[in-house]
């Protein structure tokens, strides 16, 4: 219902938008040219976080669920959700003052000595402001949601399947690789990809830290970035007019539909999970 | 008649038990690796990330090669696992911890009684308060949630009780799963949109950032909610209909009643998880200086677009707004926290005597 609402609003304002003349879109032929570089950096930033994340995120849940005494397990799930209580601005904050500053060597370290991976290509920012820091901060955010996701997963593994492995002799990560991976693969995968809608959603830590020229370059390291959309969205809004502010909206009906495919996938995925399981 | 006798055969010993690292091993190691990273880190003048990123990788290779020497090469794979488990535990720790303490001793200094009553209204070259900004926060929130409770409510009420297994309610559960995915700003160009079209273009005003934000708050509470009414036993509902009481009745007397508990800690966490939120409000309330009380006439303040602005936006007195917005961060965790801790505590208040 309200779903349907959000499509058919934003369609309507956004419409004089895919249309604008190249003026009101700050010099791109039209609206493709002009959205196109965003969808990237939304990408870019959204995948970089996951893959920071996604490590992480199963080590933590698998801390939880097999490793941890039952009462630190306990203090570690609260921590996570209060990782996840926190406002986005206030990670933004933190991201620009605090851990922005402190990768500024590891930049200039990593363009003087890995420069010749396209990656780290440089010149190394000075401010620490680049996609690479709006990266990290992105899968700080996410992380929780990850965690959260595959703990339940891994903590609804068959007990009888655990025990059988241990009984066989299997040391724990054999127990785990045997029994609790491949029951908990696609939860893992829907967790990730509930991660990824979140990141390419995830607008307020990216504007404040990312500083965006709207570029597109797989450069991570240097101060020239490009934008994402909801960033983008965020930082212009309030100074555009008329025909740009439709253009704007636009480019949020782009972003919801990347980020309806994207949930809708990882939701379809748990659907037949379940009835796969109910068998 | 042959000789069964087998001549007895030699075997060679083999151990029951093999070699075990000591219980101890791990945190040998760790205090090991921390140490020489220490010595080699202090030497060379690194920082403290540097010391830390050398322990752990000291640590990782330090117990992988001894278990390997004392053990096997499985028992080996096994500790560098565990060890890595606890590598990243400890990794998704330290932004909390950090987050949390830069939040508190920077924004400390900021916090005081005239902070906390005082608007930005004609504040120039000394620190103001953010006494608007509480308000418009409080205000746009409770719009939300006066939105979404009822629609959040009723729509659960109805998966539950009415549509159970049928086509329908599985659409909409499917659909409010997705919309738990919908990127804020994108709730709020919604509101933009929907605003602009009602009252003419550019509309500001506290009450789309309620619509926006309950656009975010209604998939939670519906989820929540939900749960909680399926944990209501069916003993109780039939035990109702059993005594003549139509379905309605037996569902505002007997159903809700039963779980309240739970659906007040899940529209409080709803709650909590809303009233950060900036980028919508950022498009739909815009910002002011002044104290405005009125949802429905002009821009209005709220704690996280102060934030943003006063730290992206500091005009002529930067040092001044960037401590304000350190306070402000401080002020919304508070506020974030007390909402979860309150929703833990009504849980455990609201929930139906058990009896006995």
């Amino acid at each position: 219902m309200a779903l349907a609402g959000v499509a058919i609003f934003l369609t309507a304002e956004g419409l004089p938008g895919l249309t604008a003349s190249s003026e009101d879109l700050k010099g791109h032929a039209n609206f493709l040219a002009y959205v196109a570089p965003l969808v990237f950096g939304t990408l870019l930033a959204a995948v970089i976080a996951l893959l920071i994340a996604l490590p992480l995120a199963i080590g933590v849940a698998l801390a939880v669920s097999h490793y941890a005494p039952r009462r630190i397990a306990v203090a570690i799930g609260y921590l996570v959700d209060l990782l996840a209580a926190v406002p986005s601005v206030v990670y933004g904050l933190w991201g620009i003052a605090f851990l922005g500053p402190r990768l500024v060597p590891v930049y200039e370290w990593l363009a003087a000595h890995l420069g010749f991976i396209p990656f780290f290509e440089g010149p190394a920012s000075n401010t620490g402001r680049t996609i690479f820091t709006a990266s990290i901060v992105l899968a700080i955010m996410v992380l929780p949601i990850i965690t959260a996701i595959s703990r339940e997963i891994f903590v609804q593994t068959p007990r009888l399947n655990e025990e059988a492995a241990l009984a066989l002799g299997a040391t724990r990560w054999e127990m785990v690789r045997l029994a609790v991976l491949p029951y908990a693969r696609s939860g893992i995968v829907s967790a990730a990809m509930l991660g990824l809608g979140r990141a390419l959603g995830e607008t307020m830590a990216v504007a404040m830290v990312l500083s965006a020229s709207g570029v597109v370059t797989f450069d991570l390291i240097s101060s020239t970035n490009p934008s994402t959309i909801a960033a983008n969205i965020a930082l212009t809004f309030a100074d555009a007019t008329g025909i740009q502010r439709n253009a704007l909206i636009a480019s949020g009906l782009v972003l919801f539909v990347i980020t309806f495919a994207v949930n809708f996938a990882a939701r379809a995925i748990v659907e037949r999970t379940d009835q796969g399981r109910a068998r | 008649m042959t000789d069964l006798a087998t001549p007895p055969q030699e075997h060679t010993h083999v151990p029951l038990k093999h070699p075990r690292l000591p219980s101890s091993a791990p945190l040998l190691a760790a205090g090991i690796a921390v140490a020489a990273s220490a010595i080699v880190g202090m030497t060379l003048g690194w920082g403290v990330a540097g010391i830390g990123a050398l322990a752990i990788v000291l640590h990782l290779a330090g117990i992988t090669l001894w278990s390997r020497a004392v053990e096997n090469a499985r028992a080996a794979t096994d500790r560098l696992v565990t060890s890595l488990v606890w590598v990243a535990l400890l990794v998704a720790l330290i932004p909390l911890v950090s987050l949390i303490w830069k939040v508190i001793t920077e924004g400390a200094n900021a916090l005081n009684g005239r902070f906390l009553t005082w608007s930005m209204r004609n504040v120039i070259g000394e620190p103001g308060g953010i006494y608007h900004a509480i308000i418009g926060t409080l205000l746009i929130t409770l719009a939300a949630a006066v939105i979404s409770v009822p629609v959040g409510l009723l729509s659960a009420i109805y998966l539950v009780e009415y549509g159970g297994q049928s086509r329908l309610a599985a659409w909409i559960r499917f659909l409010v799963d997705v919309m738990t995915g919908i990127p804020s700003i994108v709730a709020g160009l919604f509101a933009y949109a929907l605003f602009s079209i009602i009252f003419g273009p550019g509309t500001q005003m506290g009450l789309g950032g309620g619509v926006a934000l309950s656009l975010l708050m209604i998939p939670i509470v519906v989820r929540s909610a939900e749960e909680m009414l399926k944990l209501v036993p069916a003993d109780l509902r039939e035990a109702s209909y059993a005594l003549g009481v139509p379905k309605w009745r037996t569902i505002i007397k007997v159903v809700l009643p039963t779980a309240m508990a739970g659906i007040i800690t899940g529209v409080t966490l709803a709650i909590a998880r809303v009233i950060g939120e900036t980028a919508p409000l950022l498009i739909i309330c815009g910002s002011t200086d002044s104290v405005n009380f009125d949802v429905f006439h002009g821009q209005m303040a709220s704690l996280p677009v102060f934030i943003y602005s006063s730290y992206t936006q500091p005009g002529s007195n930067p040092e001044i707004l960037k401590s304000m917005a350190w306070g402000a961060a401080l002020v919304l965790i508070i506020i974030v926290m007390a909402l979860n801790l309150f929703a833990r505590l009504a849980g455990k208040f609201f929930a139906p005597k058990r009896g006995r």
